[in-house]
Parts: C-alpha cells; structure tokens; sequence
C-alpha cells in the first residue's frame, strides 16, 4: 500500500531519484534548489549512497560525466546561474552519449538576477545552451507528483537514449509543499557494456567526445541527429485540459500552467470556450498534438514566466496560420489569474466582434 | 633467449604519435609499467586531459575517459566515488591542470580523493601550438610572450607541488624529472609509489614530472634535455614535497 507524503518540490526531486535507483548526486549550492542537496546529503548516506558538494558547479557536472561514464545512475542540480556553469559539462556528456539527469529549478536572470521563479531558461535548456549540435530530453512538471513521476522517467529516458535528460522547473515548484504519492515503483536498470568501470575479461573502454577527423566527427553528428529524430518521434508530451470544444487555446507549461487553468475556469464561468495546451515534454516538444490543437482552434495565446520563449517553438508549428499573443512576466513575478483572464477576455471579445 | 625489455600489458601494441623527442611516450610507459607492477590493469580507469594526451586512450589498456579542459580530477572523482574499488589516475598538462583546471586539482587534493594524478610540466602549451602556461618560466619565449615571459605583465609561474603540499588531504607528492636515464628511474619509482598508497587507500597522491617539448620550445630533442636541466631544474625543485608514509 502506497500513501501520501506532504512533500516540498525539491525534496521530492531527492526522493524520486532514490526510488528511480539513483545513488550519485554532485552538487553545489544555490538558492532556490539548496533544500534538494540538504535533503540527499541526508538520504544517500542511508540508502549506501554518495552525496557529495562541489567545489564548483563546473565541478559538479564533470563529477557527473565521470559518474555516468563508469555506468551508475547519477543527477545534479542547480538553480539558473548554475545550470549555465553546467553548459560545458552537458554538451560533453551529449556528445559523450553519457545517461545523466540534471535539473534546473530556474531563478530569475540575466546575471545574477534573482531568486524569485522564472522560466526565462527554456532557450538554453531545449535549443542545446552548450556548444555544438546538441539536446537534452527537457521535462517540465507543474506539480510535486509529476515532479516524481518526471524524476524517474528522466532516468530511465537518459539510460535507454544515452542522453542528458533535464527536469526543468521554476522556483514556486521546487519550494512548495504538495501532496505525493511515491507508489510502488520498482526502477529497471539496463546493461552499460560501454561503460568505463575496469576492463576485466574484456578490452577496454574509452569514452570520449573528441573526433579529430572531420569525416569521423560528421558521422556522429548524423548518428545523434537521427537519435533525436527518434526520441522526437517517441517521446513527446503533453497535457490537454478543456481543448474538446475550445476556440482559444492557452499554451503554458509548468507552474505557470496551473494559474492558466484558474484563468481558464474562470472564463469558461462566463461560457468563453477557451483551453489549455501543456507541454511535458519541452524537448522534444509535443509537435504532433499542438498542431492537431492548432487545426481546431482560432487563436493562440501563450503565457510564460519570460519574455516570450516558448512562444517561438508555438510559433514554428502554428506556421502563420493563426494569431498568436502573448502574456509574460520577468524578473521574478508571476501573473495573477485576473491577468490572465484579462488577456483571454481580449482574445474573446476580439472573435466575437469578428464572427 | 632472455627477454629483457617488453611493451607492459598495460600499453597497447602501437606506436606514440607523440613528437619526436617528446617524453609523453616515456611518461606513458611508466605509468603503465607501475599498472602493471601491481597488477590493477583491469581495476584501473585513466582520465585523459585537453591537450597532447588527449588520445591516451589510444595508448594505454586500461578502460580510459576523456575528460573536459582542466576537469579530469572531478572526473575521476566521479568514477572513483561510483567504484571505490577501482584505481583511477589523471594524465594531465600544465595548462590544464595549472591554469584551466586549478579549482579542480586544489579540491580533489583537498579532499584527499583517493586518485593519482600524474602531472606533466614542459612549460608550455603543446597541442595549441605554444602559448604561455602557468609554469613558462619568467624570459622563456612563447607564441603568447613573445619577447620572454614578465613578470609585471604576464604574471610569475606557479609550483603546483609547493601549492598543494600544505593540503591535509594529500599523503604524497613528489617532483621528478626526466632529462636523463637516472631521473628517469627515478620518476619510475616515484610513479609506482603513488599508485601503492593508492592501492593502500592513503589519500590524493600526484607526481610531477619536468619534461620537454621540442617541437614547442624550437630546439631538437637533445637541446630540450640540456635546456629542461638548466633552466626547469632550478625553478622546479626536485623532491618529495609530502609524504605521510
């Protein structure tokens, strides 16, 4: 019998990579993600486990390449201004085709910017944000259980594509506390033959993401590029909510989503017929049902804790063919649900006085 | 018929691609020949630097990971903390370990990870075609100090071993030199000793070893000895810089 557990957002990210069979976090410091290294720092030694703190956020990720490359599940985390010290690291660890889990509880930026909640990241967690030709598996929940249930599909997603995976979520999520229900999932582990742990009764194994000749280096851009294709085609996600009959559809993805869904009610009160279209997966981004949503509705309205980043992968499947607006706040803030509300009020009486 | 000299198992059966006169090959062959001493060829894992040594993989058989500029000691952290049975050495530069990567050589000694690093200082940069590195001695000539390294403008070398000596966390550490046969066995030895106290789980160990790059310095390999004994050897103080035994 599984049970409820009131857990915070971060500690939850702690727990679940437990339960997914991961005993490896390398990690540093940084408001608003430090409750999850706390929490590991207590957990792993328990569970026979390394928690080990960093002498830098460049440190920890190569921790994490070495980790990876020896075969064990491994994550860190960090909160923005870390994750972009994390860049080298992660491009390594895509080039290197090395299962990882990384996760960005986002702060706002640029710069130092603030602690406050954002999601002012997107560009730099789904168009590469290292060097080179490249994507991370992006994961974006928008509730403590979903952070859970993400957290255990990020590994075994990272392990089956040899590829980073991120969880990317905003300050409000990692610091609030929700009910969750861990159930009784049991992780599955795959061989790592590749893997550099000790070359016993077998020849050895290097792992590298060095191709000096360019013939050799093309070659294994084109075998990752057709490896995403392919997690492209398989794992997409999304959430839809109140589209069935919907004129307007809302994209919005993670916390944000949830005071959109307040909005949406609200305006579905005084009959707007308006929906919701939540990305799971940030990368690769649910392509296939936005269109499908698209040739439904009349107009797009996206909302993002950013100056309109997510907005640009909407843009690119919509093709012109419907308006689409934005509402955003930076810094910090968040939209109130009567923002939100306002903006969709607009859109409606906009078709209205068209029809 | 005797055998009196072989490639150590630890080697793979091909040829360096290392300059002529270059000591990374007699350098690689230590290590591997300490490897082999104690027989931990199969429970040992290389970390391989940015830099000539980049394709120690190519080289040596034993399981190898190639680590970002500067980062191979957190590498190896990271593997040595997921397989605490195994053995794990990092074949580093200069400019990757003494500039780029000075965060990460200072902590993994600090926290006395049990790894040994073997640190190679021709001061110079190799690979990129010889720029300045952390330990170009003040008036040698580089691409990037062009008329002599200053010591106003372009800072004063750093002695990595006489940094790290203060570290609670190192149990030995040693400079070497390999300009002529004698300095040679003794870096062997030295090499050895440092994968001992790691078998033995004594704490962070690293060897220093002076060395040449013709190719860099312009001079033919017999020049570079020459050049590295009079002018490395009275900067770079041979010696064991700490040993808790």
């Amino acid at each position: 019998m599984s049970e409820k557990k009131l857990m915070k957002g971060n500690e939850a990210i702690g727990e679940a990579a437990i339960t997914a069979g991961c005993r490896h976090f390398f990690g540093y410091p940084i408001t608003p993600q430090s409750e999850l290294p706390a929490y590991l720092s207590k957990r792993m030694p328990q569970v026979e486990g390394v928690f080990l703190q960093a002498e830098s956020e460049v440190s920890a990720i190569n921790m994490v390449y070495g980790a990876a490359a020896s075969g064990v599940r491994v994550m860190t985390s960090s909160s923005s201004p870390g994750v972009s010290l994390k860049q080298e690291g992660i491009s390594y660890l895509a080039s290197s085709e090395l299962p990882s889990v990384v996760c960005n509880i986002m702060r706002a930026g640029p710069g130092l910017g603030t602690i406050q909640p954002s999601q002012s990241d997107y560009f730099q967690a789904v168009k590469g944000g290292g060097h080179g030709d490249y994507h991370c598996l992006v994961l974006a929940p928008n509730s403590v259980q979903e952070i859970v249930d993400l957290v255990r599909l990020a590994f075994d997603l990272a392990d089956h594509y040899k590829n980073p995976a991120m969880i990317l979520i905003d300050g409000v999520l990692g610091q609030m506390m929700e009910p969750v229900d861990f159930g009784n999932y049991k992780p599955t582990f795959v061989e790592k033959p590749w893997a550099a742990n000790g070359c016993k009764d077998r020849k050895p194994n290097a792992i590298t993401s060095i191709h000096i000749d360019p013939k050799d280096m093309e070659q294994h851009n084109l075998r990752l590029q057709k490896k995403y294709a392919l997690i492209s085609e398989k794992e997409q996600r999304s959430e839809e909510w109140m589209m069935e009959d919907a004129d307007i559809m809302v994209a919005s993805y993670g916390m944000t989503s949830r005071i959109v869904k307040s909005a949406i009610r609200k305006a579905r009160e005084e009959g707007i017929k308006v929906g919701l279209f939540r990305p799971i997966t940030l990368w690769p981004f649910p392509e296939k049902k936005l269109d499908e949503n698209i040739n439904r509705v009349k107009e797009i309205l996206v909302v993002e804790l950013s100056a309109g980043q997510m907005i640009e992968d909407i843009k690119l499947v919509n093709n012109g063919r419907l308006p689409v607006s934005f509402h955003g706040r930076m810094g910090g803030m968040t939209p109130s649900v009567e923002d939100i509300y306002d903006e969709i009020k607009k859109i409606h009486d906009r078709l209205t006085v068209k029809a | 018929m005797k055998v009196v000299f072989e490639r150590p198992e630890a080697l793979q059966n091909v040829p360096f691609t290392y300059c002529a006169g270059c000591t990374h090959g007699i350098i690689h062959r230590m290590v591997a020949e300490a490897i082999d001493s104690l027989g931990i060829r199969e429970k040992t894992i290389g970390v391989s630097p940015v830099g000539c040594a980049v394709f120690a993989y190519d080289f040596f058989n034993c399981d190898v990971v190639a680590a970002a500029h500067g980062r191979a000691p957190a590498v190896a952290t990271g593997i040595k903390r997921s397989h605490p049975d195994k053995y794990l050495f990092t074949y580093q530069g200069d400019g990757d370990l003494a500039a780029i990567g000075t965060a990460e050589i200072v902590h993994a000694a600090a926290r006395g990870e049990r790894i040994t690093v073997i640190f190679v200082n021709n001061a110079i940069y190799g690979m990129t075609g010889g720029q300045m590195a952390p330990t170009t001695l003040l008036g040698q000539k580089t691409d990037t100090t062009p008329y002599g390294r200053d010591a106003r403008a372009n800072g004063l070398p750093i002695r990595v071993c006489e940094l790290l000596q203060s570290l609670d966390g190192v149990a030995y550490i040693e400079r070497v030199s390999t300009h002529d046969p004698k300095h040679v066995l003794q870096a062997q030895k030295a090499i050895k000793k440092a994968f001992q106290y790691q078998v033995e789980d004594k704490g962070f160990t690293l060897i220093e070893l002076l060395s040449t790059c013709p190719s860099n310095w312009g001079m033919t390999p017999v020049e570079s000895l020459k050049w590295l004994e009079e002018n490395m050897l009275p900067y770079y103080k041979l010696g064991v810089y700490k040993d808790i035994g």
